[in-house]
């Protein structure tokens, strides 16, 4: 009996999200008295999985076949499907990306496994039962949910796992070979189309920097851009924003946009609205700024500034400009 | 080409979330029921591809009857005809199951559904449709098009951009904005929906996975600390030595 995590890569290294799926992994394991592996697909290179060590991960299965450098769901099941046998893996744990999503919920029927999704602690184990804990109603609620099967499958959420660091220990890599044919990439995507982002994903960002319509027009977001950057932060907004076209949907954060959980989130001339709220209530700190002062997001927020954002952004760059980082 | 839109029956966004007493339910008084907004995208992008391309669409959902009443709605939409599996939605699992079953019936070319319910947020009925089914999940898309009667053009989002994928009938998708702009009902389709058929089957037997135990609310915010705007860049200061987030 093993604990596998899958682990993704972005621009070669692995994502922020599956340090914080080893981390989660590692703890599983190490409470089942077992090991975490993992299995890696793709393009990363091979120090940065060495480097899962840290995260308390003892081996990765590492599969680079060319044809998976692009996200093929099949081809992707069934690395991973095959690492699971292979590791005896009665836990897999993954971070709740996209990818993550489409890749967990057919694997969970395909190992006739439980699958909790949104996962934001680690599980409760006694006996039999395992237990874990998962945001419900878009972040208003957490549930209790037991994992019935024998096989268990867990999404979790960005940003709620903090990252263990055990430096200086490696993990071992070793190259897995699945035998893929061609029939398992009969579904691969046309074409793959990245943003620019500044290396800065949204989904993954620990700051957040969102603008709304008090910014009054698309020419002024350089507000929002200077003060992200200023701090390293990825840019966002409401959905009125994004509905008037003056950002791309990619950016729109709120219940039926993006659901971000930053360490925290600055919101410039956004009033608030419960279905934005939806989509950044998990941020650990809200800084709100709104010339309103009965903007109802002032009552979620943990800072605020009452006044024109126009006055107060600038103040805000110079500042942060300012910071020894 | 039959198009199934499978519909959840979701609080309200604006509702207030409570839990009965012994935290072991969520607590349905007072709280209006609405179609899940992601589902909306899903109904009417497949009403768009009917008036194009011809064909019907049918809604699906799995809930017990008080849930006709958006079911409805959704015919008001445009849509043709509904069933609702008469069961409790006990888990995605159990949920899929079901929706695999009528889908495979009906012999449906394209089985759509929001990204993921707001009540839920499981992210995973689509993908477990798509496997018990035996063909393509693409998820979360936000374009879907005919490229002819046989092959769709979709784009879905991936952390950092988009994929372009073009699948044979049949598949399952999940919607997400910007897909389409999502319809509401008119008098003439509110009229007509009387009339349309709804019909109710019982549930496939079917295990369920997971077992939700209890429910907890996030602890509440200290309350905020407002910064003068006069002194705006004191609030870094803040966010550094006090809130210690840069």
């Amino acid at each position: 009996m093993s604990v596998l995590v899958f682990v993704e890569g972005y621009n070669g290294e692995v994502k922020k999200s599956s340090l914080e799926a080893a981390s989660y992994g590692s703890q599983v394991a190490k409470a089942l008295g077992t090991d975490a592996k993992a299995v890696a697909i793709g393009e990363v290179k091979e120090e940065a999985l060495a480097a899962l060590g840290a995260q308390g991960i003892s081996k990765v299965l590492y599969d680079h076949d060319d044809r998976l450098h692009n996200f093929v769901a099949e081809a992707y099941l069934k690395v991973i499907a095959q690492a699971a046998a292979q590791e005896s893996a009665k836990v897999i744990v993954f971070s709740n990306t996209n990818v993550g999503a489409a890749l967990g919920s057919r694997l969970a029927v395909r190992l006739n496994g439980s699958l909790a999704t949104n996962v934001t602690q680690l599980p409760e184990i006694s006996g039999d039962s395992f237990t874990v804990t998962r945001g419900v109603f878009s972040g208003k609620a957490f549930a209790q949910v037991k994992l019935t099967s024998d096989v268990k499958l867990i999404a979790v959420k960005k940003n709620t796992i903090e990252i263990l660091n055990d430096a200086g220990t490696t993990a071992a890599v070793e190259p897995f070979s699945t035998g893929l044919s061609d029939a398992d990439f009969a579904a691969a995507p046309k074409e793959t189309v990245l943003q620019e982002t500044d290396g800065v994903l949204l989904q993954e960002a620990e700051i957040v920097v969102s603008g709304g319509r008090g910014l009054k027009g698309p020419e002024n977001w350089h507000l929002v851009e200077d003060l992200a950057k200023a701090l390293g932060a990825a840019t966002a907004c409401s959905k009125p924003v994004s509905d008037q076209d003056w950002r791309p949907h990619s950016e729109h954060v709120g219940q039926t946009g993006i659901t971000i959980s930053p360490n925290l989130y600055i919101a410039i001339g956004i009033s608030g609205a419960i279905q934005h709220l939806a989509g950044v209530n998990s941020s650990k700190v809200i800084v709100v700024i709104n010339k309103d002062p009965e903007a109802p997001f002032f009552k979620a927020a943990d800072y605020g500034i009452v006044g024109d954002a126009f006055e107060v952004v600038p103040k805000l760059i110079e500042a942060a400009k300012a910071l020894d980082r | 080409m039959k198009i199934l839109v499978c519909i959840s029956n979701v609080p309200d966004t604006t509702s207030k979330i409570n839990f009965t007493s012994d935290n072991a339910a969520f607590d349905k008084n007072g709280v209006q029921f609405v179609i899940n907004p992601w589902d909306e995208y899903a109904l009417t992008r497949a009403i768009e591809l009917k008036e194009e391309k011809g064909g019907s669409v049918s809604v699906l959902n799995v809930g017990e009857a008080d849930t006709e009443q958006n079911i409805r709605k959704a015919l008001a939409i445009g849509a043709d005809d509904a069933i609702r599996v008469n069961a409790h939605p006990k888990d995605a699992f159990f949920v899929a199951q079901q929706i695999a079953h009528v889908a495979k019936e009906g012999a449906y070319d394209i089985i759509l559904m929001g990204k993921e319910s707001i009540d839920y947020n499981g992210f995973q009925v689509h993908g477990m449709v798509g496997e018990l089914l035996g063909i393509p999940a693409i998820t979360p898309a936000f374009k879907l098009d005919m490229l002819d009667d046989t092959t769709a053009r979709l784009e879905k989002e991936i952390e950092g951009g988009k994929e372009i994928v073009e699948v044979k009938l049949p598949f399952v998708a999940s919607a997400q904005q910007p897909m389409c702009e999502p319809r509401i009902p008119n008098m003439r389709g509110i009229m007509t929906a009387r009339t349309k058929p709804l019909n109710v089957v019982e549930p496939v037997s079917t295990e369920t996975k997971t077992e939700y135990t209890s429910y907890s609310k996030p602890e509440k915010k200290g309350g905020v600390r407002m910064v003068d705007a006069a002194n705006a860049g004191e609030l870094i200061t803040l966010l550094r030595n006090e809130a210690k987030v840069l």
